[in-house]
C-alpha cells in the first residue's frame, strides 16, 4: 500500500495572521474580492477583519480544520475537504444556503455569498493567496500549523535568552 | 417617521453616480444622478461638497438655520483599494465659527461604507422635529428616532446603533453632547476616534437634531482600468514603505514637538512663548516609549499612522485615545502642561463629548491666559486655579466645555465669541483667524505659513496650504517674505484642494512623486474619465476660487484674511533662533497684495470676471457683481 491515509503535516497550508502586526486596514479584503470577483467589496472577501476596541485587530480566514465541522454539518453533502490541501470545496449546485455550516464554524470563516446565496470560503488561491502577497504589514503568512508552532517556540526561547543572544 | 427609497444606479466607475437628498423637516428622501461633467469639474470630497453647498443654500443664512444644508461627500477613490484613498469622507456647510463655507474631513472606514451603499454625497436639509438618526442601508434610507441616544457620547452612540440594528459592521458618524448643545467647536466623529474636526460642523448637525448617520453598504465598487490601477497601487504601496511616510509610521506627528521646540516655533502658553521647557515630557519620543500600545491603520491604508495611547497609571489610568501632534500640542505646550496622562485624558474627553481637540485646547490656553492676567478670576472659573501648567484644571475645564457648564458654557462659543462675551480686553488673547482657533505652529517666525493661514478659507489651518513645511525645511527665509513667494503657497493650496477632493490622506502626499501627474493618473484609472495633470491642476485652482467665491457670497473679504492679535503685536521673547520675530500690519498687507496678484484677484481679494470665466465658473459671476 503506497497510498497515504493522511497527508503529511506540511501539506496543509492556511492563511495565518499575526494580531500584533495586523493594523486592520482591510487591504486583504479588497484584494481577495478583486481576485475572486473582480470587484472591490469586503462582503465578497474570503478573509474578514475584526477590530475590537481601539487596540485589537485581526483578520480571519478558513483554518483548514482537521475533521472540519462545516463539512460534518452539511445535510446536503455540498461540502467536502480536499484530502491533499485541506481546502473546503463547495458544490454550488448542492448548496442551498441553509447556513448550518456557518453556525458550525467557530471562526466565521465560511460565509453566505451576498449575490449567489451559496456559501463561500477561502480556497488559498490555489496555494498562492493574494492577501498574503498584498498585506502591507506582512501580518499574514501562508503556512502550516507545524511551522506556526515552530516560530512560536523560537520566539519564546529568544525572549528567554535575550541577554545571551545579544552578546 | 419611516421612509424608504429604491432607485436604479447610474453606471460610473469609481463614483457611485448618485446623490442622496434627505429633508429632515419633511422626511422626504430622494436621489439624483451625479452628472459626469460635475464629477470631473469638482472631483468629489470637499470640492463637490462646496459646490453642492453653494447650489443648495441662500446667502447670509445663520449656520444653525434649518435652511443651511449639511453636505457629506465621499471621493471617487472611496471604496476601492487605493491606499488611504479608499476610506475618506468630508462634511461641508456654513461654519458657525467663520460664517463662511467650511469643510472637515475624516478617514477611518465610514467613507468606504457610504460609497458601497451607493452614494457620492448626501445633502441633509431642514431640521428634524425631535432627535433622529439617519439609517442608510444601501437603497433603503430611514429616519430613525434617536431620543434614547441624545446625551450619549460618540462612542456610546456608535455601539448602541450597531446593537439595535443588529449588525456589527455598520459604520457610524455621530455627534456627542457638545454637538447637541451647539458648541461652536463641536465635531463629527466616526469609527470611535476619527473626527471631522474643525469649524464646528458638529454643531450644524446638532442644530438639525441629527444625532448620527449609520451606514451599511453591500454593493460592489468597480474601477475603470483595474489591472493598471492595481499596478499603480502596488507602486504606491512600495513608496509608502519609503522615506516619504516614515514619520507617520514611526513616531507619528508628535515628532513635531521637539522639532518645533528647537526651531522656536512651538507655541507655548497661548503664544506667550515659542519654546517650551517641558517639551521632552510631551515629545513624540516619550509618548511612544511610555504610552503608545498599538498603531492602527484606516481602511485600505498601506502606511498606518493611528497611534493609540493608553495611560498606564495615575489618576487617568486606563484612558485610551489616538494621539496626534495638534491636540497634544493644544492641551500640552499651549496650556503650559507637561503631563502626558492629562493630555491623553483631555483628548479622550474631546472624543467623548465630540469636540475639536485642537480648538478645545486652544480655548483652554486662552482661558488660562485670561486668568493669569486677571481677566478671569476664581469667581468665573468656579474655583478652578486656571494657571498655565495646571494639568488637572485643564482636564476639568475641558469637561465643563463639553457639558456647557459654568465658564465652559462661554468657552464653548470658541475664543472669538468668548472674548467678546468676557470683554475686558480678552480679545488680545484670542488666537484665531476668521473665528477658528490657531493650530500648533508659531507663525510669528514662519512667515510663508503665516500667509497661508491668513488666506485659508476655513480660518486658522495648517492643512489648507502646508506652507509651514517650506519654512521648517529651510526652503524659504522664514523671517522675511519677498515678492513672488505667494506662488509657492498657491501651488500647494491647489494641490491640497485636489488631495481633499479625491480624499487621499495628507500623510500620503509625499508618495505622489509627480504631484498632479500621479494624481491625474490615479483619477483616470479609477473613473475612466480622461484627466491630464494640467486639467487637474486647473481643477485645484477652480476649487480654491470656488471656496473664495463662497466666502465672498457670505460677506467675507480682505479684512477677514487677518492674523491673531498676538502674532501681530508681540515679538517672540525667547532666547532662540526666532527671537524678536512677529508680523506687522504692513508686512501682512504686503503678503496679501502679493498673494491676490498671483491668484488673479483684485486688491480686495475678489476673483476677477476673467479669472472666473477662465476656470469655468461663469454661473457664479453674480457673486462678484459690483465688487470687481
Amino acid at each position: 500500500m503506497s497510498r497515504m491515509l493522511k497527508p503529511p503535516i506540511h501539506a496543509r497550508k492556511f492563511v495565518s495572521v499575526d494580531p500584533d502586526k495586523c493594523v486592520g486596514c482591510g487591504v486583504c479584503e479588497y484584494i481577495c474580492s478583486y481576485e475572486k470577483e473582480k470587484v472591490f467589496n469586503p462582503l465578497k472577501s474570503r478573509i474578514r477583519i475584526v477590530r475590537l476596541g481601539l487596540t485589537i485587530n485581526m483578520s480571519l480566514a478558513c483554518r483548514l480544520c482537521e475533521d472540519p465541522p462545516c463539512v460534518a454539518s452539511c445535510p446536503r453533502d455540498a461540502l467536502k475537504q480536499s484530502e491533499e490541501t485541506g481546502v473546503i470545496l463547495v458544490d454550488e449546485d448542492k448548496c442551498n444556503g441553509c447556513g448550518w455550516c456557518i453556525e458550525a464554524c467557530d471562526y466565521g470563516a465560511i460565509m453566505l455569498h451576498p449575490d449567489k446565496k451559496v456559501v463561500f470560503v477561502c480556497d488559498t488561491c490555489n496555494g498562492s493567496p493574494k492577501c498574503v502577497e498584498w498585506c502591507p504589514e506582512k501580518a499574514l503568512d501562508f503556512t502550516t500549523k507545524d511551522v506556526v508552532a515552530q516560530k512560536s517556540r523560537i520566539s519564546a526561547v529568544k525572549k528567554l535568552f535575550y541577554e545571551v543572544l545579544r552578546t | 417617521m419611516y421612509n424608504a427609497i429604491r432607485v436604479g444606479c447610474e453606471t460610473l466607475f469609481g463614483y457611485a453616480g448618485r446623490i442622496l437628498r434627505i429633508n429632515l423637516s419633511t422626511g422626504s428622501i430622494k436621489t439624483e444622478p451625479l452628472k459626469e461633467e460635475i464629477a470631473k469639474k469638482y472631483i468629489g470630497g470637499i470640492g463637490l461638497g462646496i459646490r453642492l453647498w453653494l447650489d443648495n443654500s441662500k446667502p447670509g443664512l445663520d449656520p444653525f438655520s434649518p435652511e443651511n444644508p449639511l453636505i457629506l461627500a465621499t471621493g471617487p477613490l472611496s471604496g476601492t483599494i487605493a491606499p488611504t484613498g479608499g476610506n475618506g469622507h468630508a462634511f461641508v456647510s456654513k461654519s458657525p465659527q467663520t460664517f463662511g463655507v467650511a469643510e472637515a474631513k475624516s478617514h477611518g472606514v465610514f467613507g468606504a461604507e457610504l460609497k458601497r451603499a451607493g452614494y457620492d454625497a448626501v445633502i441633509f436639509e431642514g431640521k428634524a422635529e425631535k432627535p433622529v438618526y439617519v439609517w442608510i442601508d444601501d437603497d433603503s434610507v430611514q429616519i430613525m428616532d434617536a431620543k434614547h441616544l441624545w446625551g450619549k457620547s460618540t462612542q456610546e452612540t456608535e455601539d448602541m446603533i450597531k446593537e439595535e440594528l443588529g449588525d456589527y459592521y455598520i459604520r457610524v458618524a455621530s455627534i456627542g453632547p457638545a454637538g447637541e448643545k451647539l458648541c461652536r467647536i463641536a465635531c463629527i466623529i466616526n469609527d470611535k476616534t476619527r473626527a471631522a474636526g474643525r469649524c464646528g460642523l458638529g454643531a450644524v448637525m446638532g442644530s438639525k437634531n441629527l444625532k448620527a448617520i449609520a451606514v451599511r453598504g453591500t454593493k460592489d465598487v468597480s474601477v475603470a482600468k483595474p489591472e493598471e490601477f492595481l499596478e499603480f497601487v502596488k507602486v504606491l504601496h512600495e513608496r509608502m514603505k519609503g522615506p516619504a511616510t516614515v514619520k507617520y509610521r514611526t513616531l507619528g506627528t508628535p515628532q513635531n514637538v521637539l522639532v518645533h521646540n528647537s526651531l522656536g516655533c512651538l507655541p507655548t502658553r497661548n503664544f506667550t512663548n515659542a519654546v517650551f521647557e517641558g517639551a521632552e515630557k510631551v515629545s513624540g519620543e516619550y509618548l511612544n516609549m511610555r504610552f503608545v500600545t498599538k498603531i492602527n491603520g484606516c481602511n485600505s491604508c498601506a502606511m498606518r499612522c493611528e497611534h493609540i495611547a493608553v495611560v498606564p497609571e495615575g489618576p487617568y489610568k486606563g484612558t485610551m485615545a489616538r494621539v496626534e501632534y495638534e491636540p497634544l500640542w493644544a492641551f500640552g505646550p499651549h496650556c503650559g502642561v507637561d503631563r502626558m496622562d492629562a493630555i491623553i485624558k483631555a483628548i479622550d474627553l474631546c472624543n467623548y463629548y465630540g469636540m475639536d481637540a485642537i480648538s478645545a485646547g486652544v480655548i483652554v490656553g486662552f482661558a488660562m491666559d485670561c486668568y493669569e492676567h486677571g481677566i478671569l478670576t476664581k469667581d468665573d472659573t468656579g474655583g478652578l486655579d486656571l494657571r498655565f501648567g495646571n494639568a488637572e484644571a485643564m482636564v476639568k475645564i475641558t469637561e465643563m466645555m463639553g457639558r456647557r457648564e459654568g465658564l465652559g458654557n462661554i468657552l464653548a462659543e470658541g475664543v472669538k465669541r468668548a472674548a467678546e462675551i468676557i470683554g475686558k480686553g480678552a480679545e488680545k488673547f484670542a488666537n484665531h483667524i476668521k473665528g477658528v482657533e490657531m493650530t500648533g505652529y508659531d507663525i510669528r517666525g514662519l512667515k510663508t505659513a503665516a500667509l497661508g493661514y491668513a488666506v485659508s478659507f476655513r480660518g486658522a489651518c495648517h492643512n489648507r496650504h502646508g506652507a509651514y513645511a517650506l519654512d521648517i525645511a529651510g526652503k524659504t527665509d522664514r523671517f522675511k517674505f519677498e515678492k513672488g513667494r505667494s506662488k509657492l503657497i498657491i501651488e500647494i493650496e491647489d494641490l491640497y484642494m485636489i488631495i481633499d477632493s479625491l480624499i487621499v490622506c495628507k500623510f500620503s502626499r509625499g508618495v505622489y512623486y509627480k504631484g498632479f501627474e500621479d494624481l491625474a493618473k490615479y483619477y483616470t484609472l479609477v473613473t475612466g474619465i480622461d484627466m491630464t495633470a494640467e486639467e487637474l491642476r486647473r481643477a485645484g485652482e477652480r476649487l480654491s476660487n470656488l471656496a473664495r467665491l463662497a466666502n465672498i457670497r457670505e460677506g467675507l473679504s480682505r479684512k477677514d484674511d487677518h492674523l491673531p492679535i498676538k502674532v501681530m503685536t508681540t515679538p517672540i521673547p525667547d532666547e532662540t533662533v526666532s527671537k524678536g520675530s512677529y508680523i506687522t500690519q504692513e508686512e501682512l498687507d504686503f503678503m496679501l497684495d502679493d498673494y491676490y496678484i498671483h491668484r488673479g484677484w483684485t486688491k480686495d481679494g475678489v476673483p476677477t470676471l476673467e479669472k472666473i470665466k477662465e476656470l469655468g465658473l461663469e454661473d457664479l459671476s453674480h457673486i462678484v457683481e459690483g465688487k470687481v
